[in-house]
């Protein structure tokens, strides 16, 4: 965060609030409609050029913050910035032009291609919709240049979605992200529903893609060595909220929140068989219709004490560019040994 | 990188594994006999009322008082030149069931294509939007489905006074609401998939999402709801005219043609009987093509 340039992506004091309806018979019989923060104030910035890996488990709200950033979800709260322009405060027809210059890959290649569409409909639609070619013809070789560079070809163009793999239905997925040339892209997921040896291959594209066309990630995922491998920086995110941020090496190597703590033994140490020493969450991630009061995470941390029950932490500078919010902070403990202090009594 | 080998393979066995689903779900319908069976008929009646004045071996307004309850062909005092006998007023009933066909098959289509095309329009307008849209649709939707149809349709009818545009605006006023409601469940569930996100996340526009999105993916369970009430519209078409609100006369409807012979029914059975035949007959392969249709055409029913 030394750098001086202006971040390409700002995201302030962002939440989204999923509520239901208040009906006249619950309203009647006193009981409040639910309303679930799926993400909560939380703030962020991506450098141009950048990766920002967010990573959290499942129903922590990571793609709920992702879809936000977009306005594919509307935000309940907060702003978010893309090169200066307030995206929060767009109108739709300026929304639609910002559109072209911020993308999404899906998780999911069987739900994310229409089924009806054929591929040149699908990674055409994007240069239909903003004017970007005018003739069918012109749409179509568009469209085959930009399957070849994703590892498909012009033999694709006229085949529907269900006769692909899943690795070549995310290859579209991306095709249709890149071809309006767009300097933002939220991957949500993208290798998640993968096999393990087509989750490399996507990702080395990916990577590949950046560095061609310039462009900036934000890439959600639940796998730690997905992150470590393609994430500048790395925010850690727990029922809502972002309880751990930085330089992916700085937080991978040396995590200072609990959570991020435990989230780091559960990956299998390959150069220490057997020594690994796993912190064991007790419990489920508490339901975000109920959320706990105080700190979120303290119904499951090992470090809990009183304040943690009582009150939220602020985020606090932990290490240049580093930052974590918990009451524990400046004691410097680590989950693992208390962990295994506990056990050995 | 090695994708380029990777993806030739499976790329070449799924396009010689078969077309589309669409064209699978055809094959399979193609399959079912009895289906196939019904679908003869009912193309033979639809030849029927296209070429009526060429088939018919009569004029069915032609009276003749002579022949008046002439008994069918086989039985004594029948010709064969007037194969189902004749009706009250000496009018071939052959002839007048062929003609009768097209009021039927007309009025069914016409009713079906009206109500399909409002039905789908405010279906995906109600699932698409939700809210208010939803709540004023679906109110409508369930204040005419608290009528009984036929008393709805039989009261339009005496509003609007007989003829063959107002049966069908009766039969329509009411017949949009089945569609609709199709159209409304489905088009809330295909919102929320990825491909209609991907398409909003792209910039597209409502009107772009709705019908180039969401409509072909739920075109097939409409189509074969829509298969299955032409047979409904045509029953109900036949009650409106037996009750004299339909097709005026002299103009031959099956239905009209059942309520005339209800006078002689003791003494000459086959004035009736043999337009009533041919409603039981279309109507039955209509339900049983839809049927198959249904078959081959919903996931649930595939084993």
């Amino acid at each position: 965060m030394t750098s001086p340039a202006k971040p390409l992506l700002s995201v302030e004091n962002l939440s989204k609030v999923y509520q239901g309806r208040q009906t006249l018979a619950n309203r009647l019989a006193g009981v409040r409609p639910f309303s679930v923060r799926a993400v909560n104030d939380v703030s962020f910035e991506v450098r141009r050029g950048e990766v920002l890996g967010l990573i959290g488990e499942s129903g922590c709200g990571k793609s709920t913050l992702g879809r936000a950033v977009l306005r594919l979800h509307e935000p309940t709260a907060g702003r978010v910035r893309f090169d200066g322009e307030d995206v929060t405060a767009l109108s739709a027809g300026a929304l639609k032009d910002m559109r072209r210059r911020m993308q999404i890959v899906f998780q999911d290649p069987y739900a994310s291609l229409n089924p009806r569409s054929t591929v040149a409909d699908i990674v055409g639609l994007p240069l239909r919709l903003h004017g970007l070619a005018k003739t069918t013809q012109e749409v179509r070789e568009t469209v085959a240049r930009i399957l070849e560079r994703v590892g498909l070809n012009a033999a694709h163009l006229d085949r529907y979605p269900h006769q692909f793999s899943g690795g070549q239905r995310q290859r579209i997925g991306i095709a249709r992200a890149l071809i309006s040339h767009p300097e933002f892209i939220v991957c949500d997921e993208p290798v998640s529903a993968l096999d393990v040896s087509i989750q490399a291959q996507i990702i080395q594209l990916l990577l590949e893609l950046k560095d061609e066309m310039g462009l900036t990630y934000l890439f959600i995922s639940h796998d730690i060595s997905v992150i470590g491998y393609l994430s500048d920086r790395v925010a850690v995110m727990y029922l809502g909220e972002i309880v751990e941020m930085g330089p992916t090496d700085d937080v991978l190597a040396r995590p200072r929140h609990p959570y991020t703590q435990s989230l780091m033994s559960a990956v299998p140490d390959v150069d220490a068989p057997g020594k690994h020493q796993r912190v064991r969450l007790a419990g489920e991630l508490p339901s975000p219709l109920d959320p706990p009061k105080g700190c979120k995470f303290h119904t499951r941390c090992p470090l809990a004490i009183d304040v943690c029950r009582r009150e939220a932490p602020i985020s606090e500078q932990v290490a240049p560019g580093h930052q974590a919010a918990c009451h524990r902070l400046s004691e410097d403990l680590s989950v693992r040994e208390t962990a295994a202090g506990a056990q050995a009594r | 990188m090695t994708s380029a080998a990777l993806n030739s393979a499976p790329v070449a066995a799924a396009s010689g594994a078969g077309q589309t689903i669409f064209r699978r779900n055809l094959r399979q319908f193609a399959s079912n006999r009895l289906a196939m069976a019904s679908v003869g008929i009912v193309v033979l009646f639809v030849l029927l009322a296209i070429f009526a004045p060429f088939i018919a071996p009569h004029d069915p307004n032609e009276t003749d008082l002579f022949r008046r309850l002439q008994p069918p062909a086989w039985q004594t005092g029948g010709e064969w030149a007037y194969l189902f006998g004749c009706d009250a007023l000496g009018r071939d009933i052959l002839s007048r069931i062929i003609y009768g066909s097209r009021i039927s098959i007309f009025i069914g289509a016409a009713v079906i294509f009206v109500a399909t095309t409002v039905g789908i329009a405010a279906g995906l307008a109600a699932g698409y939007f939700r809210g208010w849209v939803d709540v004023a649709i679906s109110r409508l939707v369930d204040i005419l489905l608290s009528f009984p149809y036929l008393i709805f349709a039989i009261g339009l009818m005496a509003m609007m006074g007989p003829g063959l545009v107002n049966i069908i605006l009766a039969l329509a006023y009411k017949e949009w609401v089945i569609p609709c409601r199709v159209v409304r469940g489905e088009t809330l569930a295909t919102r929320e998939l990825e491909y209609v996100e991907a398409a909003r996340a792209l910039g597209a526009s409502s009107g772009h999402i709705m019908v180039k999105e969401i409509l072909p993916n739920i075109l097939s369970p409409v189509i074969v709801v829509s298969t299955i009430r032409i047979a409904h519209v045509i029953i109900l078409e036949a009650s409106l005219s037996f009750l004299g609100l339909g097709v005026q006369p002299p103009t031959a409807s099956w239905g009209s043609m059942v309520a005339d012979g209800r006078a002689h029914i003791l003494g000459a059975w086959w004035v009736s009987t043999f337009p009533g035949l041919a409603i039981l007959l279309l109507v039955l392969a209509i339900n049983v093509a839809s049927q198959g249709l249904r078959d081959a055409f919903d996931p649930r029913f595939q084993e």
